[in-house]
């Protein structure tokens, strides 16, 4: 893991580095710490503005999903989720795979939101790490003390999104890898049936 | 150690539950894991990984575990969520935390953290005088950094490795190590030694409440995860594992950056390390 403290030769070889890439086009350097913590600003509003619309759960998961596919990199958490499966899938299994993924995670987490009602996220710092941004943020619920919640952001997809979330520690990704993989197990590594099962 | 028959392994539930005298007993089984941790696990557990040697006997444990939680400790929880009034909820929080407060100091001393013994010294200090009995936690307003240690995190500083994952019957998601500090724990806390002990065992009933508290409260998170899940024996342990490695690695920058692995390039789609692998050439493209 590269260290975030530089040393002298460091930010030589980083100047140098940077001459270089000034050269490449100025969207290559679209993506900021900026850019980065504003993605999360905005996806917490847009879910408390869910959670404060008072529509029914059924309505509040479609549009939490609407805003998941729109801040979120689903279809590379959907493959890193299916692991060494998504080398063997077809293009069309991974494509209705990534399409049932986004519903089963809008539909896991969304139907908890009652637990965010009143809670309070503050979006702390932002840091270039090796896959992007990482963005840790505060969140306070209430009856319990603050956690960590820490979302990495990248713009591989072409623009600003987030590809993972950890609470407290517990990878998302790595956490839903296991609970698709044993899903997948129960079925006999039929990722058809699986994909029917979550749709 | 925790390879060993279940009548064993009820003991520790026994221990956990009465504290009956059973010093000598306990000094030996938490030598037995002591030289055991010391086994560390191969390379290339760390990340994100377990190392689960006894997982059939792990996974006894927590049917086990379900059926408690399902038959007694989630109604009782909810129970006691919906019964008892929320600020007291709270408040019995605050006293059971409060209880632990001069255990995690001596835990901070033997990690030589004297900043932060003093800190859970203060706490206890001002919760049990201004806070009333601890019932309230007034030391929370003054931003004093938060108190969170345990034995495990002792031996960890100490540098012993995890070990073993367990899972430790009522108590749940554990490592060989944390095991230990799980029981040593239970004797550890400077409270249990004073002359006039007013109730004996407070601080283990103080904790079960404190858990209920906790159960009840976040129902809706921790049935997701025991009975709505394809395999809960595997999501409890690695969230266990990832939220405990988290917690010990919070100041160590290195150790924290290491729980990142890149999704881009994990798949072999990191554009620098596989040109010619664009996941985004396909997935809508048909």
């Amino acid at each position: 893991m590269p260290s975030n403290h530089m040393n002298r030769r460091g930010f030589v070889a980083t100047g140098l580095a940077g001459l270089a890439l000034t050269a490449l086009p100025f969207s290559a350097f679209a993506q900021t710490e900026a850019s980065a913590k504003a993605l999360v600003v905005s996806v917490v509003d847009d879910i408390n503005r869910i959670i404060a619309s008072g529509k029914s759960e059924k309505a509040m998961i479609r549009d939490f999903e609407k805003v998941f596919v729109q801040y979120a990199d689903v279809p590379i958490m959907a493959r890193y989720v299916l692991g060494a499966d998504a080398r063997s899938a077809s293009p069309s299994q991974l494509k209705q795979f990534t399409k049932a993924f986004q519903g089963y995670i809008s539909n896991k987490y969304g139907r908890r939101f009652r637990e965010f009602i009143g809670g309070q996220v503050t979006v702390r710092k932002a840091r270039k790490i090796k896959a992007g941004y990482e963005v840790r943020t505060s969140v306070k619920l209430q009856g319990s003390s603050p956690f960590e919640v820490t979302f990495l952001v990248s713009d591989k997809s072409g623009r600003d999104k987030f590809f993972n979330m950890f609470i407290e520690g517990v990878n998302m990704l790595l956490t839903e890898r296991t609970e698709v993989g044993a899903m997948l197990d129960a079925r006999g590594g039929d990722l058809n049936r699986l994909i029917k099962d979550l749709s | 150690m925790f390879g060993r028959g279940l009548s064993e392994r009820f003991g520790v539930a026994k221990i956990v539950l009465s504290r009956i005298n059973l010093k000598p007993l306990i000094v030996v089984s938490v030598l037995a894991v002591l030289s055991a941790c010391t086994t560390r696990p191969p390379e290339g557990v760390q990340q994100g990984e377990a190392f689960d040697p006894y997982e059939r006997n792990n996974r006894g444990i927590h049917k086990f575990n379900l059926g408690v939680d399902r038959f007694l400790f989630r109604p009782a929880s909810k129970g006691y969520v919906k019964i008892v009034p929320d600020p007291m909820v709270t408040s019995f929080n605050h006293f059971a935390e409060n209880l632990t407060m001069p255990g995690q100091a001596v835990d901070y001393l033997l990690q030589g953290n004297l900043k932060q013994s003093g800190n859970a010294l203060l706490q206890f200090v001002i919760n049990t005088t201004v806070g009333g009995l601890g019932l309230s936690a007034p030391a929370d307003e003054l931003n004093l950094p938060p108190v969170d240690t345990d034995f495990g995190e002792t031996l960890h500083v100490w540098g012993f490795g995890e070990g073993a994952y367990v899972e430790l019957p009522l108590y749940g998601p554990s490592t060989q190590r944390d095991s230990i500090g799980v029981i040593v724990n239970l004797f550890s806390n400077p409270i249990n030694f004073s002359p006039v002990r007013p109730v004996d065992n407070i601080g283990v009933y103080a904790e079960v409440v404190r858990r209920m508290g906790d159960r009840g409260r976040f129902s809706d998170t921790v049935d997701s995860i025991l009975y709505e899940s394809a395999d809960s024996y595997a999501q409890a342990r690695t969230i266990y594992l990832q939220n405990r490695r988290f917690e010990l690695a919070r100041d160590d920058e290195e150790t924290y950056l290491g729980l990142y692995d890149d999704p881009y390039a994990d798949n072999g789609t990191d554009p620098v390390r596989d040109p010619y692998l664009d996941p985004y050439e396909d997935p809508y493209a048909e």
